[in-house]
């Protein structure tokens, strides 16, 4: 396994774990989305730089997601009413 | 549905009626009740087209600014003004790439709703030594059409352009409304209660070659449909940062430079934003709108699939499941993300009582406050009844699939049982035709 393909797979492990903990359901489907949608989409990339720029990109949202669960946690409302019904989700 | 209490000439009497409505109330009273189940956590959000939740993305950016960088943008004589202009032109940038501007054309302002004023206003005012006659129509927002009202009072003629039943305006009539006194054109690009996108590239090249200014309200627009400004030949244009994810209090308004369109300033004071809006910029919020315009550039594809994805699920589900149901506008020329549904024989507030666990919303947020039929649906030759039934459910880039189906559900079930109250659907089924009853007032 190249060293670049293991990069890849920690970040976006890394990412789907630190998306997990974001306490507003909308912005936690969103991120869960957006991050496996993004992956997804890239993942037959072959362009040197464009990887690179991608996984620059990553890391970038990466420390975002940390910065914002921090804040999140601190303001976090009451559940929504869907999350009661559903408390399990994908 | 109180509101039609009253006398059913010449198919029920009077006495049937109240018998009517009083068998509905209480007979069966769990069935009926208002409030009949009470539900825990908070309501969904969908109201799109009212505001957006900001951006996780977007908060991240504006952080600094509101913490360590707290310099004023226009402070020349240190670094921490300059870290701050730095941080201001490049949100200007970034708003002026999403419409394909010049970053010198971008003002900011507090929101759309002073950026018409100011383009409305501003650019009657200006040439009103010679030309002294504006054309808008009848869906705008309440402010272009108030700053129209204003601009009425002080000896301007206004043609408030009406539109057809699918709420959009016709070229011919627009070119018909043009004559050699008109200064200013301003039509929005998508309606905020309805959705529909008017033909704004054709509005363009019809006032570029008339030599009139055209100004369009994009507040519900911007960051969701491709916006280019050279290529539509926009000469103003109002953006709004709150409804793309970035903070509320800001906006701005694009100004064409070549050729140049003159504005007289509203606001009086150190002459910033090239003397067209006075006061010191708030920092914080213009690296939010920013941040904002750049995420949407760079995620308009992907949330308008999510949007087309999410409104054919709601409108499937109800429309597989209730009969009746309009759709307010045109559906080939709207934006997926705003879809305003009238349930007919169903008053609107009744369901947005009833459906309290969603926050929904009968029109726009500007006038939910009365209970007034929205303007923009008689504009578009809505029935009374109808205008009054009308819901209008707005998804956004934070909305799921869990919460349409949570809401198709609630409201499938909902207008069903109030349907089931109303005397009116009971007509209907029974074959009569409500608009040959004469009603009576007593």
């Amino acid at each position: 396994m190249s060293s670049t393909r293991i990069e890849v797979l920690n970040l976006y492990k890394y990412m789907l774990k630190e998306a997990k903990k974001i306490p507003a359901y909308n912005f936690r489907n969103y991120a869960l989305r957006r991050i496996k949608d993004s992956f997804r989409e890239n993942k037959n990339i072959d362009d040197p730089d464009l990887i690179s720029s991608c996984i620059a990109e990553a890391r970038k949202n990466l420390d975002i997601l940390r910065r914002q669960v921090v804040i999140a946690s601190m303001y976090s409302t009451e559940k929504l009413v869907i999350e009661h019904i559903q408390p399990k989700e994908s | 549905m109180y509101r039609y209490c009253k006398n059913i000439c010449g198919v029920i009497s009077r006495n049937q009626y109240v018998s009517n409505l009083f068998h509905c109330k209480y007979s069966t009273e769990n069935k009926f009740n208002m409030h009949e189940k009470t539900f825990e956590g908070r309501p969904l959000y969908l109201d799109a087209q009212a505001t957006t939740p900001m951006d996780p993305r977007v908060l991240d950016a504006m952080l600094p600014y509101m913490t360590a960088y707290y310099g004023n943008p226009h402070s020349r004589t240190h670094a921490y003004g300059w870290e701050t202009e730095k941080a201001v032109e490049e949100a200007r940038m970034k708003v002026a790439r999403l419409i394909g501007a010049d970053p010198k054309e971008i003002i900011f302002t507090s929101g759309a709703t002073e950026s018409n004023n100011i383009a409305v206003k501003g650019v009657a005012r200006f040439y009103s030594s010679k030309k002294k006659h504006v054309i808008t129509t009848q869906t705008e927002h309440k402010c272009v059409l108030d700053s129209c009202r204003i601009l009425e009072s002080e000896g301007f003629s206004v043609t408030y352009l009406p539109v057809n039943n699918k709420g959009i305006v016709s070229i011919e009539e627009l070119e018909r409304a043009i004559t050699p006194e008109t200064s200013l054109v301003s039509v929005m690009t998508v309606n905020n209660e309805i959705g529909v996108q008017q033909p704004i590239q054709e509005i363009g090249k019809l006032c570029k070659a008339k030599k009139v200014f055209f100004h369009t309200d994009a507040a519900q627009a911007i960051g969701k449909i491709p916006i280019d400004v050279q290529s539509m030949n926009i000469d103003l244009m109002s953006i709004s940062g709150h409804k793309i994810y970035g903070p509320k209090g800001i906006g701005a308004l694009y100004v064409r430079r070549r050729p140049r369109v003159r504005v007289e300033p509203i606001q009086s004071g150190g002459g910033q934003e090239r003397g067209l809006r006075s006061g010191t910029l708030p920092a914080p919020l213009v690296v939010g709108l920013g941040e904002a315009c750049w995420i949407a550039e760079k995620e308009m594809q992907y949330d308008h699939q999510w949007m087309v994805k999410l409104s054919s699920r709601l409108l499937d589900k109800i429309y597989g499941s209730l009969t009746h149901v309009i759709r307010n506008g045109d559906p080939n020329h709207s934006y997926p993300g705003c879809v305003n549904l009238s349930f007919a024989y169903v008053e609107g507030e009744s369901l947005l009582m009833a459906l309290k666990d969603v926050a929904l919303s009968s029109g726009s947020a500007c006038t939910s406050a009365s209970l007034e039929p929205s303007y923009v649906l008689r504009a578009i030759g809505a029935d009374e009844d109808l205008a009054h039934s009308s819901i209008r459910f707005g998804f956004g880039r934070f909305t799921t699939q869990e919460e349409v189906d949570y809401t198709a559900q609630r409201c499938i079930h909902h207008v069903k049982r109030l349907r089931e109250m109303s005397p009116l659907w009971e007509m209907v089924q029974e074959g009569v035709d409500l608009k040959s009853i004469q009603w009576s007032q007593h």
